[in-house]
């Protein structure tokens, strides 16, 4: 049985449920962000296949922007955390509700 | 033989990011995310993207889930006592997972992807990927480097600390 485009799209796609459903269900700000990393890297591998299938560069050069993007998101997001935390002293999303009503 | 390593790797990853969403440990949740990004990194070689799998263990193995596990052990959180979900996240989460099913399903049945098919095109050199990088997306690499340096300098800011703002208050 040969490998086609629709496995890694389907493994692609699975990937980003785990992630949606981790960004959904976890309380925790840093695991939160773990799982919309898994989300977007799931969209680098959907990416790569394309790219791989239908005989072009242009995906994976993409994907180098995506890297790119993922680096420096990762490093904001992560001076935020920090910073909500000196103010707040959690990282509990529900203790983080300065802004309901 | 590739079906093999192909069914492997994807195992590895789907089942070490299953472990981040599940984990209540941050820490295991990071190591978990390394894991399940050299399972990426083996699929991406498996689609003869080698560069790519060496730039993506490169980055995010050593820079990405390096900082996460940095901040995890110095914001030294613990884990919170487990809590009953609200109604309204499991509907969410319910609704979307039944959309996400949807999806798959008639991703499956009905999209018609058959294309050429990998066999007949090369191998992606390191000359092919610098030639596209300096023609047709010199603008986007310049771009991103100015990005790159915004996020530096957001990042610069936001860890200072406040003190003489709050001084002057």
């Amino acid at each position: 049985m040969t490998i086609c485009l629709n496995h890694y799209l389907v493994v692609s796609v699975l990937l980003f449920a785990l992630g949606f459903f981790g960004v959904l269900l976890r309380k925790n700000t840093l695991a939160i962000y773990m799982c919309l990393e898994l989300m977007l890297i799931s969209s680098t591998l959907a990416l790569v296949a394309f790219s791989h299938f239908n005989g072009t560069l242009d995906g994976n050069v993409f994907v180098f922007f995506v890297l790119t993007i993922a680096a420096a998101e990762v490093a904001v997001g992560l001076a935020i955390i920090v910073a909500l935390y000196r103010q707040r002293l959690t990282v509990q999303i529900e203790e983080l509700n300065e802004l309901k009503n | 033989m590739a079906a093999i390593f192909f069914y492997l790797f994807a195992g590895l990853t789907l089942g070490s990011a299953a472990l981040v969403v599940a984990n209540r440990n941050t820490v295991n949740g990071a190591l978990c995310l390394l894991l399940s990004l050299v399972g990426l990194a083996g699929l991406f070689v498996l689609l003869d993207a080698y560069l790519l799998a060496f730039v993506l263990l490169l980055v995010y193995a050593g820079a990405v889930v390096a900082l996460f596990l940095f901040i995890i052990m110095l914001l030294d959180t613990q884990p919170a006592a487990r809590k009953p979900f609200k109604p309204l996240t499991l509907a969410a989460a319910g609704l979307g997972g039944a959309l996400l099913v949807m999806g798959v399903l008639s991703f499956l049945t009905r999209a018609r992807l058959a294309l050429a098919g990998p066999a007949e095109t090369a191998v992606p050199s390191l000359k092919a990927y610098a030639e596209r990088l300096f023609t047709t997306y010199l603008l986007p690499v310049q771009v991103v480097g100015f990005l790159l340096l915004g996020a530096m300098l957001g990042v610069v800011v936001l860890s200072k600390k406040l003190d003489s703002a709050e001084k002057a208050r």
